[in-house]
This record gives structure tokens, C-alpha cells and sequence, in this order.
């Protein structure tokens, strides 16, 4: 039946809220369906206009259709991988990990790119000189220090007053929220709520 | 708000009052552009004015603060009281941005039949716009449009712009008198918003008053 590979596409992005290996393979089987429709509408409109053959149009505007819904599909599956990549810059920074890497394509890649160099020249704009960073301050302030837990060695820190503390597995310390808050979403602290 | 209170402490600590009174009102009318911002379904024109008046007001504090003590609880404070400005600076900004990104398409089409006066994006916002769809095109076109077959190729615009549901339904307070709004899906029903009342009603309806700054929205 036409248009089930593309909806196919659609229910993977559904199934799984993390990024995939790119599903290459069916996209190709969703273009390749696509192409065999369009030659059949080319060979029966061709025949519509010689013959005069009204019979045809209806199958004509059904295959239309269905090419119609793969595009939509391709381009759903393409936009919402895109949309989960944008997240993970704002979560994680300009740096994407090995495991989601290996997982995306050259163009998806380069996307990537693009969109950290254009939202890097957005953040240098704002403010006087030296820009001003959007990504920090993601939640409401309520306190100035958060107790957190080191659950990975990290090594040296340096806080903004100059102070330099060590981030050793299995430690605990009292730090300032703006100084954790990329931490913890790398994972590297744990927030101990108190 | 408890930002109001932080402020007013501001006032008494420092010595520049006068400037601190005006950083005040600054800070009050960024809250309400931030509200706004937030809760309107479409993008508001900016109000650069006011986030650059409150970077510098940032800097400003980060300067004297560094003069204060380090045991000083004054600082503790300060620095809660930065911390939320800053919060709703980028808060603010970021809603903007996600606006931009969502309907891009609209957004751009729109800000070309404005003149540069009546722009509602700033300049560097208006190009993070466009990139933002060179890229998506690029994205598009490299993995799929340009395998699929003949008229197909193409970057269909009407059908790929997202469009804000300006249907939705918003709480606001009034500021000033409004009379004669046209309640929208009526026949000729109109309401008159007196000061500081509250209501609930369709975005469509008070849109440009939100803009005007005749109503907030909360």
C-alpha cells in the first residue's frame, strides 16, 4: 500500500524520544516509492492527454496523492530529528556527545553547525561588548548556592570570585547555582535537593 | 512580584538614587514585555530598548558589588536580585527566539511588508531568521528534495509555514480604559475593560492592544 514506509518514518520518531542512527535505508525505499508513482502518473497523464482516456484520472489523482503524503513524511522525519538536535544544544552546548554523533548523517551534522555559529553571533549581539549567554539561567532562581553531589571526576574549578576548588568523584559541595547549572546537565554534578 | 522589593532596596543602599529610581520603572516594564512575550501566541515587537538599558544596568552592579565586602550579606542579596533580572532577561529573549524558530516562515513574511521603524524584530534577530531557514532549506534539500522526483524538488513554502493560533485565549489586565472591544464569534457584542480589571478572552480580539501597551497580559 502507498505510503505506508513513510508512515513508517513517522511512527519511529514516535517510538523513541532519542535520536537514532539515521534510517537511510528507508528514506531511500520512500524515494525509490515515490519515483515508480511519478513515472506511472507521467506514463497515464501522458495518456489522458493523447487518447483523451478519462478513465485514468482518478488513479492519477490517487498516486498524486500518496507522493504528496511521502514528501510530507520525509520532511516530518527530517524536521523533528532536526527539532531534537536543537534541544540538545541548548541542554548540552556546542558539543555533541560520540553516541549521538555517530547517529546523524553529514548534512544533519553540518546543520548542526550552522545553528551553533548563527545562535553564537545572536548571543555576541546582546549587550554592550562582550555578548551575553542565553543558555545559563534556564530555570527560576530561589537560592544563590545548591548542594550537589560529584558523580564523575572532573578535576579543577574555578569559581567566578577566583576561588579554585577540586571536583573529585563522591564529593559533596556547596557551590553557586550559576556555576553548577551546565554541570549538572552534563551530568557531571548531581543536584541534591534539600 | 518579589523582584519589586529587591529593588526598592537597591534604591536605599545606593547612593545614585535617581538613576536607581529609573532602573526601576526599566525593570517593571521588562517584566511586563517578558509577560507578554510569554504569554501572547505570536511575536511582539522587541523591545531592545529596554534589554540593553538592563544589560547595562547588569554591568553596572556586577562593577559595584565587586567593591563590597565578601562577607557582606549586602552581596548575598545583590546577587539573588541580579540573578533574577538576569533570569528574566533571558528568559525573555529565549521566548522570543523559540517564536522565531517555530514559525520562521510567517515571521520573515511578515517582517517584509514592515518598514524599518515598525520592525518587530530586532537586527540581529531578523538575521538569526534567516539563517535559521537557509539551514533548514539546506537540511531539506541535501537529504531529501533533491532525490525526489521532478516538481517535487521544490522548498514549498506555503505549505511548510507555520503559522501562531492567534484563537487562543488569554488572561489580561487592563491598564487604561478601553471601551468598545468586538467580542470575536459574536454578532455586534462589545465590552468595555475598566483599569486593573481581568479577563479572559481571545488574543485576536486585544492584539493590538497588547502592542499599544493598553493591556498585559498575565
Amino acid at each position: 500500500m502507498y505510503g505506508r514506509k513513510g508512515f513508517k518514518l513517522i511512527s519511529e520518531l514516535d517510538l523513541y524520544s532519542d535520536i537514532l542512527p539515521f534510517n537511510e535505508a528507508l528514506i531511500k525505499e520512500v524515494l525509490q516509492e515515490m519515483q515508480s508513482l511519478y513515472d506511472a502518473n507521467v506514463a497515464n497523464s501522458n495518456a489522458i492527454r493523447n487518447d483523451n482516456n478519462m478513465a485514468l484520472l482518478p488513479s492519477v489523482q490517487l498516486r498524486h496523492i500518496a507522493l504528496k503524503r511521502n514528501k510530507r513524511c520525509i520532511l516530518a522525519y527530517i524536521y523533528n530529528r532536526m527539532r531534537k538536535l536543537k534541544e540538545l544544544r541548548w541542554e548540552l552546548g556546542s558539543i555533541l556527545p560520540p553516541e549521538i554523533n555517530t547517529n546523524l548523517i553529514n548534512a544533519e551534522v553540518q546543520w548542526f553547525q550552522s545553528y551553533n555559529k548563527s545562535l553564537a553571533k545572536y548571543m555576541r549581539s546582546l549587550g554592550e561588548d562582550h555578548g551575553f549567554n542565553l543558555t545559563t539561567n534556564m530555570v527560576p532562581p530561589k537560592t544563590l548556592y545548591v548542594e550537589v553531589k560529584c558523580v564523575e571526576d572532573f578535576g579543577k574549578l574555578e569559581l567566578d570570585d577566583g576561588q579554585v576548588i577540586l571536583l573529585k568523584k563522591n564529593t559533596y559541595h556547596l557551590l553557586p547555582r550559576s556555576v553548577c547549572e551546565p554541570l549538572i546537565r552534563q551530568g557531571i554534578l548531581e543536584h541534591k535537593s534539600t | 512580584m518579589e523582584n519589586n522589593g529587591d529593588v526598592q532596596m537597591t534604591a536605599e543602599n545606593d547612593d545614585q538614587e535617581e538613576e536607581e529610581v529609573t532602573a526601576q520603572s526599566v525593570l517593571l516594564a521588562i517584566e511586563e514585555a517578558w509577560l507578554n512575550e510569554k504569554f501572547a501566541p505570536e511575536i511582539l515587537p522587541h523591545r531592545s530598548d529596554l534589554v540593553d538599558c538592563m544589560l547595562q544596568q547588569i554591568m553596572h552592579m556586577e562593577e559595584n558589588m565587586k567593591r563590597l565586602d565578601k562577607e557582606d550579606l549586602r552581596l548575598m542579596i545583590h546577587r539573588m536580585e541580579l540573578d533574577r533580572i538576569k533570569y528574566v532577561i533571558t528568559n525573555y529573549l529565549r521566548a522570543r527566539l523559540e517564536k522565531i524558530e517555530k514559525y520562521t516562515i510567517h515571521i520573515l513574511s511578515q517582517e517584509a511588508t514592515r518598514s524599518s521603524e515598525e520592525c518587530y524584530l530586532t537586527v540581529a534577530e531578523l538575521q538569526f531568521a534567516k539563517e535559521f531557514l537557509t539551514n533548514i532549506e539546506m537540511l531539506f534539500k541535501t537529504i531529501a528534495l533533491q532525490h525526489m522526483p521532478g516538481n517535487f524538488q521544490t522548498f514549498e513554502v506555503d505549505t511548510l509555514t507555520v503559522k501562531p493560533n492567534l484563537q487562543t485565549y488569554v488572561f489580561l489586565r487592563a491598564n487604561d480604559r478601553i471601551n468598545g472591544i468586538i467580542v470575536p464569534g459574536s454578532m455586534d457584542e462589545e465590552i468595555d475593560l475598566e483599569p486593573g480589571s481581568q479577563h479572559i478572552i481571545q488574543y485576536s480580539a486585544v492584539a493590538d492592544l497588547v502592542k499599544s501597551g493598553a493591556v498585559k497580559l498575565i
